[in-house]
Formats: C-alpha cells, sequence, structure tokens
C-alpha cells in the first residue's frame, strides 16, 4: 500500500505517494527524477548516495522519506544554487577531483557539510569527513585538493553558502 | 607534480592547449549531477529485469520450472538458456559463454533464467518461483585442485584436463644464458585474485523498436555501462541473430571499468532479448553482489622465475612459468596468459628468455582483465625477485636495474619494438625525490650492530632461500620523521620499522593487433564543420573516467585553433560514431588521439587553401590559433575561423574528414602467439614506497608513494596525474588488501563492507612525477598512463617492507597477519611458503623457439 509523504527537497515541496519500503534513494531517483544521487551498493557501504538532511551528509539508500519528512533535503541537484556552482563544484571541474564522476555527487555533499563545519579543514579532517566516501579513480589526492581551494575561494568570498 | 614548461611542436611552437592543465569538458556535467549514466536512463513504459543465478559452483540443470513466476502478475517475460542458444565470448578463441547456462552452471553466479517485470518489487517475488533442479558436482576451487583432478572437467574449450590454455617459448638460447651467469636464483610467488570495483554497478537499458516492415522486424538499441560497445554490439547482434546494421550501442557515462566493463555480459543480452519479447525498454542493473560474482577481475596467478645474473649484476637469462586461475570461463583468459609472460623483456634487457604459461578453469567467477592486465602480477613478482638477487649479491637495487635497462629504439629478445624509452629518468626522479639514498645511508648507520637480512656477497646461498634471514632488524629505528606523520600504526613506538623499497616497469600503449585480425583501422575519428563554425567530433572512444572524450577536444582544437569548449563531441555510440575498438590496453589517447589528428589535419588543409586563395598567403605560413587563421609573418592579415569555413564550404561543400589509425607494421616477431605484448610504444613507471610495519602487530602503513611516470607527452599533465594518482592507488589496494576470498564454493566477501578497498583512511600521500620524452608516433609524442603506473607500486611496497622488517610474504596482498607470523614466528606458527604447482611434465604444450633474425635491428 502506497502511503502520502511530503519531502523538501532543494527547496522544493513534493507531495508523493510511495511503496513504505522504498528507501530515500530510490524515491529521490525514481519518483523525483533526481537522478543526480547515485547508488554504487544500496548498503550503505560506498557513500555513493550521500545527500543532505538539515545540512548534515547521510546515505539515502539507508533512510526511509517517511523519516524525513521534516527535514530540507539537498542533493547534488541542490547544491547549485540558481545556475550558481558552489566553490566546490568548481574546483572539483577545475582540478580533474572528478574522474568516472559516479562517487561525485556524494563526495560533493560531504565535502559541503565539511566546509561548513571547518571552513578550512586539515587533511585530517578532510579524511575523516570523506572516510565513508569510496572513489575509486581519484586516489584521493586530487579530491584534497580540490577541497582545499574550494576553502580558499569561500574564504576570500568567492563563493556561496 | 613537478614543475612543467610549456609544451611545444618540433617547431618551437608553443602548444596552446595541449600540455596544460584544462578542466575536462564533462567535469561540469559530472560536479551537478547532470551527466546520465546507464541507470540514469528511463524511458516511458520501461521494464525491470533481472537475472536468476546459480547458487551452486558446479551442478547439472536437471529441470527449470518457470511457470508460477510467469503467472505472477506484473511478470511480463521469463526467458533461459533455451531461449539464448548461440554462445558468445570476448575473444574468436573463446566462445564458451551462454546468455543463460545450458546443461551446467559452473560457478556461484552463473546466470540461469532472466525475468522482466513491471517493478522490482515484483521481480523479487518472480526470482523465487522460478524453480531450478540441480544435480550438484564436485567444484575445483583453485589452480592446484584444476590441476590435480582433470577427471572433473569445467568447462569443454579445455583441451586436456582443466588447462584452458597452455603456452611455451623459447627465445635465445636459454640454455646458454644460463651457463653464463656467475648467480642463479629461484623463487615462487603468488598473486591474490582482487575486483575492478568500479563505484557504479553495471547497468544497462535495452530497447527494442519494432518495425514490420523491415524483414528484420525491428532495431534495437543498448546503452550499457561497457568500455567496449563495439564489441557489444558484435557479440549482442550474434546471440540476438541480428544483422549489426540494426543493434547500436550506446556507452552513457561511465562510472569507472578498470577493465570490468570490458566483456560482453549476460545481462546486456538478456535485456536486449528480453526487450524483444515483449516490446517496450527493459533496464537491468546489477548488485555490488553480482559485480562481484560477474567478476572479470585480475586473475589469480602462480609464478616461477629463475634468473641469471653475472657478478656484476647483468642479466644473462630468465625462465618464467605462470600458472592463472581463470574462473569457470575463458573471457580474456588467453590473452591474459600471453601477457603473464610476454613483457618481461621490456623493462629490462633479456639477452634470452623462456616462458611457459597456463590458465586453469576452475569453479569461481570468470577473471578477465584488470587495469595492468596479465602484466600486473608477473611484475611484481619479477621485482620482487630481483629484489632478493640485488640482496643476494650485495648490489644497490637501483643500480642494479639501470645496468639492465632496456635500450631505447631496440627490439626484444621476443621481437617486440620499443621506441621511447625515459626509465631511467624516472628511476632518478622517484630516487632524488623520495631521499633513497639518504634514507639507506641512514638506516646503514643505525642498524651497523645487526645485519640480518642484508646477505653478504656470497655467490651461491641455497636457491630456495626466499624469505630473507627470518629475523627482525633490531635497532632500525625511525630515520626521518614520517612525513604526514598519519595514520601511523599506534603502540611501542619500538615496534615500529620503516623501510624504502623501489620497482619498475612497462606498459603497452595500446595492443597491437586488435582482438579479431583484420586490417581495418583500430580507431577512426570524423570531424565535421558546419557554416556558423560549429565544429562536432565523432569517436567510438569511450570514456570511462579517464577522460579519452576530453582528450579528443584537446587534440582537434590545438590543430584547428579553437577553444576546447567550442567543440561537440559524440561518441561511443555504434551507429552515430567512427570505431574505435575501446577503452582497453591503455589504446585510446594514442590511436583516437592519432585518428583526430589525422582528421583534423585533413580539414586545416581545406580550410587553409581557402584562406590561402582569399588572402594570397602561402599556405605554409598559416597558422591556426584562438579562432584565427593567420599569416605568421604578418598577424594583422587574417580571417577568423568562421570565415574560413565558410569559404572552404563555399569551394568544396559540405566539410566532413575522417582520419583513422592502425598500429604500424614490424613491431612484433613471427611466431604464433607475437601479436600479444607488441604496441606502438611503451610506457615506463618507477616507484618508491615508505612504509613502516609494527612488528608487534604485523600492521603495515604505507606512509608515502613516489610515482614516476613515463608519458611521453601529456595532452593534459591534470589528467595524467590522475590516471597516475587513481594507478598508485589500486596498486597499494592489491599490495595490501584487496583479495577474493572463497569458502564453500561462494564468494565469501561480495560486498563493499567486507571486500576491503582503501577509503580516505588508508590511502598514502602519492606524488607524482611526469617524465616527459615526446614519442615519435604519440599524439604530439603522448604515450600511455591508464594502466602502467600500477604495475610497479605493488613490488615497491613488497621490497619497502622486507626493508622494514627482513622477511618476505612473497604473496598478495600482504596483510598482518601473514606477517606476523612471519617476523614473530615463536608466537605464531610460520605460515608455509608458496607452494610450488605441479605441472603436467612435460609442459603440456609444443615449445616454440624462435629469435630475431638480426638482433637489435631498428
Amino acid at each position: 500500500m502506497r502511503e502520502l509523504i511530503t519531502l523538501h527537497v532543494n527547496g522544493e515541496r513534493h507531495e508523493l505517494a510511495v511503496l513504505p519500503h522504498h528507501t530515500l534513494l530510490e524515491v529521490l531517483r525514481e519518483d523525483l527524477g533526481l537522478t543526480g544521487t547515485k547508488h554504487g551498493c544500496e548498503l550503505g557501504e560506498c557513500g555513493a548516495c550521500t545527500v543532505l538532511i538539515d545540512g548534515l551528509p547521510i546515505l539515502s539508500c539507508l533512510t526511509l522519506p517517511i523519516e524525513v519528512q521534516k527535514c530540507e533535503i539537498t542533493t547534488i541537484e541542490g547544491l547549485e544554487q540558481q545556475g550558481k556552482l558552489h566553490p566546490l563544484q568548481e574546483t572539483f571541474a577545475e582540478l580533474g577531483a572528478a574522474q568516472c564522476g559516479y562517487c561525485t555527487p556524494g563526495i560533493l555533499l560531504s565535502g559541503a557539510a565539511l566546509l561548513r563545519e571547518h571552513p578550512q579543514p586539515t587533511r585530517e579532517q578532510m579524511k575523516e569527513a570523506l572516510a565513508g566516501n569510496l572513489c575509486r579513480c581519484t586516489g584521493y589526492t586530487k579530491i584534497y585538493e580540490a577541497i582545499d581551494a574550494a576553502a580558499e575561494r569561500l574564504k576570500t568570498g568567492g563563493g556561496a553558502s | 607534480m613537478k614543475t612543467r614548461q610549456t609544451a611545444r611542436n618540433e617547431q618551437g611552437h608553443a602548444y596552446t592547449y595541449i600540455g596544460n592543465p584544462l578542466p575536462k569538458v564533462d567535469a561540469y556535467a559530472k560536479v551537478t549531477g547532470r551527466a546520465l549514466y546507464a541507470d540514469d536512463i528511463m524511458l516511458p513504459r520501461m521494464l525491470y529485469g533481472r537475472l536468476l543465478r546459480s547458487p551452486h559452483p558446479h551442478a547439472r540443470i536437471l529441470s527449470i520450472d518457470i511457470r508460477q513466476a510467469l503467472e505472477l502478475p506484473g511478470v511480463l517475460a521469463v526467458i533461459t538458456g533455451e531461449d539464448l542458444p548461440q554462445k558468445f565470448g570476448i575473444l574468436p578463441s573463446s566462445q564458451d559463454e551462454y546468455a543463460l547456462a545450458r546443461e551446467k552452471v559452473r560457478y556461484v553466479g552463473d546466470p540461469v533464467a532472466a525475468v522482466a517485470a513491471l517493478d522490482p518489487d515484483i521481480l523479487d517475488e518472480a526470482i523465487r518461483l522460478i524453480k531450478v533442479e540441480y544435480e550438484v558436482l564436485p567444484a575445483l576451487m583453485s589452480i592446484d585442485e584444476a590441476l590435480a583432478h582433470p577427471d572433473i572437467k569445467i568447462n569443454d574449450e579445455a583441451r586436456i584436463g582443466n588447462i584452458h590454455k597452455a603456452v611455451s617459448y623459447e627465445f635465445g638460447e636459454v640454455d646458454a644464458g644460463f651457463a653464463q651467469a656467475d648467480y642463479v636464483r629461484e623463487d615462487w610467488f603468488y598473486y591474490e585474485g582482487n575486483n575492478h570495483a568500479p563505484i557504479e554497478a553495471h547497468a544497462c537499458v535495452a530497447n527494442w523498436e519494432p518495425m514490420p516492415t523491415d524483414p528484420v522486424g525491428g532495431k534495437l538499441t543498448l546503452w550499457s555501462s561497457t568500455q567496449t560497445p563495439h564489441y557489444v554490439h558484435r557479440e549482442v547482434s550474434k546471440v540476438l541473430g541480428l544483422p549489426q546494421s540494426h543493434v547500436r550501442v550506446i556507452a552513457p557515462h561511465v562510472g569507472g571499468g578498470f577493465g570490468g566493463k570490458s566483456d560482453p555480459f549476460s545481462h546486456e543480452i538478456c535485456a536486449c532479448e528480453l526487450s524483444r519479447r515483449t516490446g517496450r525498454p527493459v533496464k537491468i542493473t546489477c548488485t555490488r553482489e553480482e559485480v562481484f560474482l560477474l567478476h572479470r577481475g585480475r586473475h589469480p596467478v602462480k609464478m616461477w622465475i629463475k634468473t641469471g645474473v653475472k657478478r656484476d649484476g647483468t642479466l644473462t637469462a630468465m625462465h618464467f612459468r605462470s600458472f592463472l586461475d581463470g574462473g569457470a570461463y575463458g573471457s580474456y583468459g588467453i590473452a591474459t596468459t600471453y601477457y603473464t609472460g610476454a613483457l618481461q623483456t621490456v623493462t629490462y634487457t633479456l639477452p634470452c628468455y623462456k616462458f611457459e604459461g597456463m590458465r586453469l578453469f576452475t569453479n569461481k567467477p570468470p577473471c578477465g582483465p584488470k587495469r595492468g592486465h596479465g602484466t600486473t602480477q608477473p611484475r611484481y613478482a619479477v621485482e620482487v625477485h630481483l629484489d632478493k638477487i640485488a640482496h643476494d649479491l650485495g648490489l644497490d637495487p637501483v643500480e642494479f636495474r639501470r645496468r639492465n635497462l632496456i635500450e631505447p629504439y631496440t627490439h626484444t629478445i621476443n621481437g617486440l619494438r620499443i621506441t621511447t624509452c625515459a626509465l631511467g629518468p624516472c628511476l632518478d626522479q622517484v630516487v632524488a625525490r623520495s631521499h633513497w639514498n639518504e634514507f639507506h645511508s641512514a638506516q646503514a648507520m643505525t642498524s651497523l650492530s645487526s645485519n640480518g637480512h642484508v646477505a653478504d656477497t656470497a655467490i651461491s646461498p641455497p636457491p630456495s632461500h626466499s624469505r630473507g634471514g627470518g629475523g627482525v632488524d633490531e635497532g632500525r629505528g625511525p630515520l626521518r620523521s614520517p612525513s604526514a606523520g598519519l595514520g601511523l600504526p599506534e603502540g611501542n613506538a619500538a615496534s615500529i620499522k620503516r623501510g624504502m623499497g623501489i620497482a619498475a616497469s612497462s606498459y603497452i600503449c595500446g595492443a597491437g593487433k586488435p582482438i579479431y585480425w583484420n586490417d581495418l583501422p583500430h580507431s577512426a575519428v570524423q570531424i565535421r564543420l558546419d557554416r556558423g563554425g560549429g565544429v562536432t567530433v565523432y569517436c567510438g572512444a569511450t570514456d570511462i573516467g579517464q577522460g579519452s572524450t576530453s582528450i579528443l577536444a584537446y587534440i582537434v582544437a590545438e590543430e584547428l585553433g579553437v577553444q576546447p569548449g567550442h567543440i561537440h563531441l559524440e561518441t561511443a555510440d555504434t551507429t552515430l560514431t567512427p570505431v574505435d575498438l575501446g577503452s582497453y590496453s591503455s589504446r585510446v589517447t594514442f590511436m583516437a588521439g592519432n585518428a583526430a589528428i589525422a582528421a583534423a589535419l585533413k580539414l586545416k588543409g581545406q580550410l587553409f587553401e581557402a584562406v590561402s586563395a582569399q588572402l594570397l598567403v602561402p599556405e605554409e605560413r598559416l597558422r591556426a590559433e584562438n579562432g584565427v587563421i593567420y599569416d605568421e609573418d604578418d598577424p594583422g592579415t587574417s580571417l577568423s575561423f568562421i570565415q574560413a569555413v565558410q569559404l572552404a564550404e563555399a569551394r568544396y561543400g559540405a566539410l566532413v574528414a575522417s582520419g583513422s589509425y592502425a598500429p604500424p607494421e614490424g613491431i612484433h616477431g613471427d611466431y604464433k602467439g607475437a601479436g600479444v605484448g607488441p604496441s606502438p610504444a611503451y610506457s615506463y613507471s618507477a616507484c618508491v614506497a615508505q612504509v613502516a610495519v609494527d612488528v608487534e602487530t604485523g600492521e603495515v602503513v604505507v606512509e608515502k608513494l613516489w610515482l614516476a611516470h613515463d608519458v611521453g607527452q601529456s595532452i593534459n599533465p591534470l589528467l595524467v596525474a590522475g590516471q597516475v594518482e587513481g594507478g598508485a592507488y589500486m596498486g597499494y589496494g592489491e599490495a595490501v588488501m584487496e583479495q577474493q576470498i572463497f569458502r564453500k564454493g561462494r564468494h565469501k566477501i561480495p560486498s563493499l563492507l567486507d571486500y576491503k578497498l582503501p577509503t580516505t583512511l588508508d590511502t598514502p600521500e602519492i606524488e607524482t612525477i611526469l617524465v616527459e620524452i615526446p614519442d615519435r608516433e604519440g599524439p604530439f609524442g603522448g604515450k600511455e598512463a591508464g594502466q602502467g603506473p600500477l604495475n610497479p607500486v605493488i613490488p615497491a611496497i613488497a621490497n619497502a617492507v622486507y626493508d622494514a622488517v627482513g622477511v618476505r610474504i612473497d604473496e598478495t596482498p600482504i596483510t598482518a597477519d601473514k606477517l606476523r607470523a612471519e617476523v614473530t614466528p615463536a608466537r605464531w606458527a610460520p605460515r608455509p611458503q608458496v607452494m610450488p604447482s605441479e605441472a603436467p611434465s612435460p609442459w603440456p604444450t609444443r615449445l616454440i623457439k624462435w629469435q630475431p633474425e638480426e638482433k637489435g635491428v631498428r
């Protein structure tokens, strides 16, 4: 039996009839067409499905939509504000931090949450914040460099949020 | 990354785009979530499909009952092996797979039936309702079991027992080579199998569009996360019995491959057949567990090496044997078998070389190509083996390697043509940047009192001596404060021992022969210019994250003098784009790059002819740059790119040109099997690893990797460094943690939680050094970077562990339990050595003896 729920995603309100056992990941992708959120395992192991719930990174594959009806959900599509990219999006593109790009949305959201908490994160803080996001392409090197550059841009007032 | 100078062409002109760290053309699509991967494709009326897979490693199928599943509301089709009776496989010589098993299943995960239904929830139920009756057969789960039980035949492709393929070669006179040696050493090694684990699981969407007026009945489109749309096209057509003209395969954005998406797969063929039967689009997305089961990963390989050296370290002979655990099907395995032997001659000069290899079928997921395809395992073994020889003879391991480096512009003893080689500079770079000499002199100073594992310059230690002194070197304290101080094993600082190891390697820049031998181009590029100034590049090249689409853009931009962002790119579509064989064997930059240059030069010729006539400037004085074509001697005399296109279109009609590339002739020997190993060029890499080992716990922390790579010329240094870093990361994972484990015939850890791969907390700091000596035949001098840099990492780490604690673990991964058992044998029973495998004697195939007619011909 489907249940009627309300989700607040990227500043938009959606009323949906969903099967209660479907995960937030499935609902975002299948019902809302927000395919920027990726799935790599659906078991909470890889971090590709990371979204922000009230600003905190969580795994959408382990979250039921019913639990987060009162929360503000941010997906990769919401990181960009009216065509203006988040500094992390700019620096990930410029510095080669996205190779295949499949882990990228999740890493960008974990990174955005990190920068909100630690505007000038140390390498250790980056490693801790991204420990749940697997990347198989980059060796993480360029990801750290891109976060450093985004932090610098935010400090000098170059970015949003 | 090394500070770089502006790259220039042979005339001394600075390149505008080549050699510059530009963003990838698809970077913005990827960072905004706009990039569509196969699973993101949703079509109207789309159905979902799934495969039922075997729960047994080896069993006869007695019956399959699909009636209940078919009757379930919401199920639209169920198919079994009877519905797809055509065999397929990536290699023409290993056509041994059915899309759905017939008669027998050969590994846990072998597909048995496929279902299409309205939604995934119905699929779960339908899969449960399919009843399969099996007669369970004995399963063979290792190289040695497969050798010991020729009576239990897994796969009929095996010629003798379970031997899928055996090869035997002697190049030069090996007995004479060993006779010249002052010292001969033998070792056994084992390299564990592992999975590519791309973060995107395999997925596809098939769409059959009926067309009653066409005798074929319709056309099929397949979007799939594949590295090889060309070969998927070929095999889907074959199994479905459709002309290739009626099948279109498109690779959308691909979320990582590393070799794991290079085969045609059952789920792709089943999605196509289910779509044809239902007349609706069908999507199949594999679960993570299925990715581990369909596998095609690194072959587990057992290796034996015997090498002869002179007192001064000059190599005189090598005899190498490999035993590959192939899993249940052929995949690329015949090529892999050859690759375990073919490139030993490319890194160091071998005056004679004997290679015997065999691949065994086992009841495990099929192995195939993973980054470094078949060369990673022998590179590990050879580099550790040579390190042992250096220690045995008291030679400096760097000097020993330098003494034997292959010479540029020569042929190897097995007939491979070598062009540029910058391995010497690569070794210099990693030695200098890691402070290798300082590290080891300080180490020697602090360990004067105890010299347990560094052998004297004795010339004949027992050949079986392969684990070093076995003792822990006391007094080898920290020599340099750890570079980062991160992630060090906790506990007693005195129990931490540091070491540095080095290794070198080489890799092909594209397979010199296509999978199906023919005279056709390996890659082709078509470029269309339109009168509005638009430039559209069409190429079959498949971007799996390495940046091949961007490379096409930079190259065409450089030649035509327009910005890369200006260019539209259509890639990896077997209907729209001219062929490229696929993203395997590190071939795309070299081959598609050269094809792109050829196509662009044709159009540039037409533009220059038109501009020359208009401006009355000789063509040879014209240059195209920044959207302008101008007179080099008088830059004010110029036309815009758009004006030039319009003039040329008026003169010649529509402006379309194509270019193609095939590797040159004469780059290999003329013996059977000479097709694996040749390449238009080879890349070279050197790696130094610094490790800290806790002798109490056996824990290994890789503190830093220095990796120098001979890339010829970076087309984009950002992307090259990304490939080097990714390769270093993946090699690190294979060296210390990644492994397949099977229990009772089942993959024990088919998940990203249990299959350990490096996270941010594990991955060491990686310092990349790009060495750029342009190759004459590479596009703008470029060579590969996608696979080669992985290879030296594993042996460098293994050699560093020995340098730290004086024991050798002659198998991968080097885990804490193995090391602890070795370094503290009093408390822990030592693990057995890698036990020799009993091969049939004589080697079960005819020996091919060959030598170059004229050694060292150019």
